[in-house]
């Protein structure tokens, strides 16, 4: 599992916080090629109750904010879920942006393709309408950059609590004492069976 | 815990630790007999298990090289993990479900009642279920299953009522919660299933059987186990006479270290074993121990599986509780009007968010996708399972393109399903849906196999060395002190989960070769 890693930061576009430590964004690092995503969760949703602050940023250590911000919506075209905020798809950038740091030649797989993309979308792919945004992505199905987009989708959209809040999958049980106190049979929207196939439990 | 010399060769050398090796290293241990026990893996316990399922995979998955060929799914999906299987010590016993049915009487004699099949290597086993039957009730006796012994079945959980409600609509007799070697209540020292729904992550309360905690232990307590966990075994040796002599492993420390042993015993899983007696060429056995029917490697089985997943209006939850809490045994029996030989189970199965990610549609995207996944809690499972055909070309071989960290070629698995297997699969996915569309379902999904965690056949048993590797007892035919001891034995799959069966046959081993060391004619 995946817990919200990404830093979240104060108010203010102008600094974010890493570690805990407010780290202001300083104008090097713009220029090292380096790139921000900032974003705010919806107050009142569950997603938002977990995080330590509804705003968030994310530090790149190797795309820039442009490059990181199509992929973030690459994400969105391949699991298009309208509930998940954009904290659950900086992720998958977070993901990325640690393997092309590790890695130039994938960093360039990722670059060109986003390349790619804006190129297919007449501009900004992040900006393109929805269905230039699908066709543009249908266009590179199988490919290298795509396989490696979809792959990393897998855990980083699907391994985090944000994610099972959102759709109810609760995660570990055992310190709960597992089910069979918290409803592991309680539906009711169908018969229960008979005895015979389903004894009552033990419950010591 | 005893502690065998590297020069002694008295001892049973058991390479594995899962559901045969495990037990069978309990049973000979009992008698008297001094066992070593080489396992791959490291030690975990109940109380270092993971309730996570990325991270348990790690902790507990065989990770090791493998490849992949053929034209199953899985080349293409998993081309790298063709088997979902452990390396721990406990073996797979640490990952099952529990599921403990007994294979069909006319299972062990599918060439008898299927007859001559094309593309299919079919053979009867060389025992029956009545052979079977002492050694069955044992099994089920140390590994509790429900239903069996006056031990009382599981209580179904909100996936059981759903399957249930269908499956009875439809017209099915055969629904419960299934025999499980599961604890339903307090048994051999385990307490009771708390409905954790972690069972593949190895079960945190102990309450599902497996050799870490009930076998091993009560083998050591009796003086006469040498466990060595993170001990990678990496070739049998014999001597000039032809009989095993002992082996060769990697210890924890990287070292190289060689066992002697009176015999040997391999119980690996279907991969590792053939993988192993292949690897163990020598001048005298050019083409591996215990080949010379080359049939070490093939009729490699993984039964025929699939998943048909159910989306309701209403919640369902059904990761709570056990995994597999229940079964419709109805479509088992062999009726061959339903277009192929042989039959399946239905088995509730359920995957949290993040394996449900990943094996749900492996490759899959887009607003479909994106839609079953946010149905999640409105979901329902279930697994099928069943018998597919042996095939002489699916088999483990070596690939000597590809080298583990040891240097050795790693094991390439060929698979290519039969027409059998594939009539099969259509007529379960069918029968699946219908059962959650009487339910209720508002749509249904057809997911491909996981990788297998059913590895069959690749040593299998029979009457003659010319067609087999080794007999009923697991013996093989070339050399009589080197064993088969896991699920690679089995002549044919049947439609049930294999795991006691495995057990069973490591008991009634267990018992020939104390007998066989008894009058010395080992």
């Amino acid at each position: 599992m995946q817990a919200i890693r990404i830093a979240t930061a104060s108010r203010g576009a102008a600094s974010a916080a890493t570690n805990g430590h407010q780290v202001p964004l300083t104008r090097r690092e713009f220029l090292k090629g380096t790139g921000i995503l900032l974003g705010t969760l919806v107050i009142g949703t569950p997603i938002a109750a977990l995080a330590p602050s509804r705003a968030w940023a994310l530090e790149l250590k190797a795309l820039d904010t442009a490059t990181g911000d199509a992929l973030l919506k690459f994400g969105r075209v391949l699991y298009p879920h309208p509930n998940l905020p954009d904290a659950v798809y900086a992720l998958l950038v977070k993901d990325l942006d640690a393997m092309a740091a590790a890695d130039p030649k994938l960093a360039g797989q990722l670059r060109d393709g986003v390349a790619g993309l804006d190129r297919a979308t007449g501009g900004a792919f992040a900006k393109a309408k929805p269905a230039a945004q699908l066709a543009a992505v249908k266009a590179i199905e199988g490919k290298p950059f795509f396989a490696t987009v979809r792959g990393k989708c897998v855990t980083a959209l699907y391994d985090n609590e944000m994610t099972w809040t959102a759709f109810g999958y609760p995660g570990e049980s055992f310190s709960k004492g597992g089910y069979i106190r918290r409803g592991f049979q309680d539906l009711k929207w169908l018969p229960d069976p008979p005895e015979g196939a389903s004894p009552p439990p033990f419950l010591g | 815990m005893a502690k065998i010399a590297f020069d002694d060769d008295s001892a049973v050398v058991i390479i594995g630790s899962g559901a045969g090796g495990g037990t069978l290293a309990n049973e000979l241990c009992q008698k008297g007999i001094k066992v070593v026990v080489l396992e791959a893996g490291a030690t975990q316990s109940v109380a270092s298990f993971i309730n996570d399922e990325w991270k348990s995979f790690s902790q507990l998955a065989w990770l090791d090289a493998r490849t992949t060929s053929g034209n199953w799914r899985i080349a293409k999906d998993f081309p790298g993990l063709p088997a979902w299987i452990c390396k721990t010590v406990g073996g797979t016993t640490t990952h099952w479900a529990g599921a403990s049915l007994r294979l069909q009487e006319h299972e062990f004699k599918v060439r008898t009642h299927y007859g001559a099949i094309k593309g299919a290597n079919l053979m009867d086993w060389p025992l029956t279920l009545k052979d079977m039957e002492p050694w069955y009730d044992k099994a089920e006796d140390k590994m509790g299953v429900t239903r069996t012994h006056g031990i009382p079945g599981l209580p179904g959980n909100n996936n059981f009522k759903v399957m249930h409600a269908g499956a009875t609509k439809l017209g099915y007799k055969e629904v419960h919660t299934g025999r499980m070697a599961i604890n339903s209540k307090p048994r051999d020292g385990r307490g009771s299933c708390q409905q954790i729904g972690f069972c593949f992550q190895g079960c945190k309360s102990g309450a599902k059987w497996s050799t870490l905690y009930t076998e091993l232990p009560k083998a050591e307590a009796t003086g006469n186990l040498d466990l060595r966990p993170e001990s990678h075994v990496t070739r049998i040796e014999h001597n000039a006479a032809g009989k095993v002599s002992g082996v060769v492993y990697v210890d924890k420390a990287g070292q190289e270290q060689r066992q002697k042993a009176r015999i040997v015993c391999v119980a690996g899983n279907s991969i590792e074993t053939p993988r192993l007696l292949l690897m163990s060429a020598s001048d005298k056995f050019r083409d591996g121990l215990a080949n010379s029917s080359d049939q070490v490697g093939r009729n490699y089985m993984r039964h025929m599986t699939g998943s048909v997943y159910a989306a309701f209006k209403e919640p369902v939850h059904m990761f709570r509780g056990t995994t597999m809490a229940g079964i419709v045994g109805d479509e088992a029996r062999n009726n061959p009007k339903r277009g192929f030989v042989g039959g399946y189970e239905m088995e509730t199965l359920s995957l949290g968010v993040p394996f449900m990610a990943a094996f749900l549609n492996p490759g899959g995207w887009g607003e479909e996708f994106a839609w079953w996944m946010e149905h999640y809690s409105q979901l329902a499972g279930m697994w099928l399972v069943g018998e597919d055909m042996p095939r002489e070309s699916n088999r483990v071989t070596l690939n000597a393109k590809v080298k583990d960290k040891y240097g050795n070629p790693v094991p390439n698995v060929h698979f290519d399903d039969h027409a059998n297997d594939i009539a099969m699969r259509s007529h379960a996915y069918t029968q699946g849906e219908r059962i959650y569309k009487a339910a209720g379902a508002i749509r249904t999904f057809r997911t491909p196999p996981y990788p297998s965690t059913h590895n069959l056949g690749t040593c299998r048993m029979g009457t003659s060395a010319a067609d087999s590797v080794c007999n009923a007892y697991g013996q093989t035919h070339d050399i009589p002190n080197l064993f088969i001891s896991d699920g690679s034995q089995f002549t044919t799959g049947g439609a049930e989960n294999p795991t006691l069966t495995i057990v069973a046959l490591a008991i009634r081993q267990a018992d020939h070769i104390a007998t066989l060391m008894n009058q010395r004619a080992l």
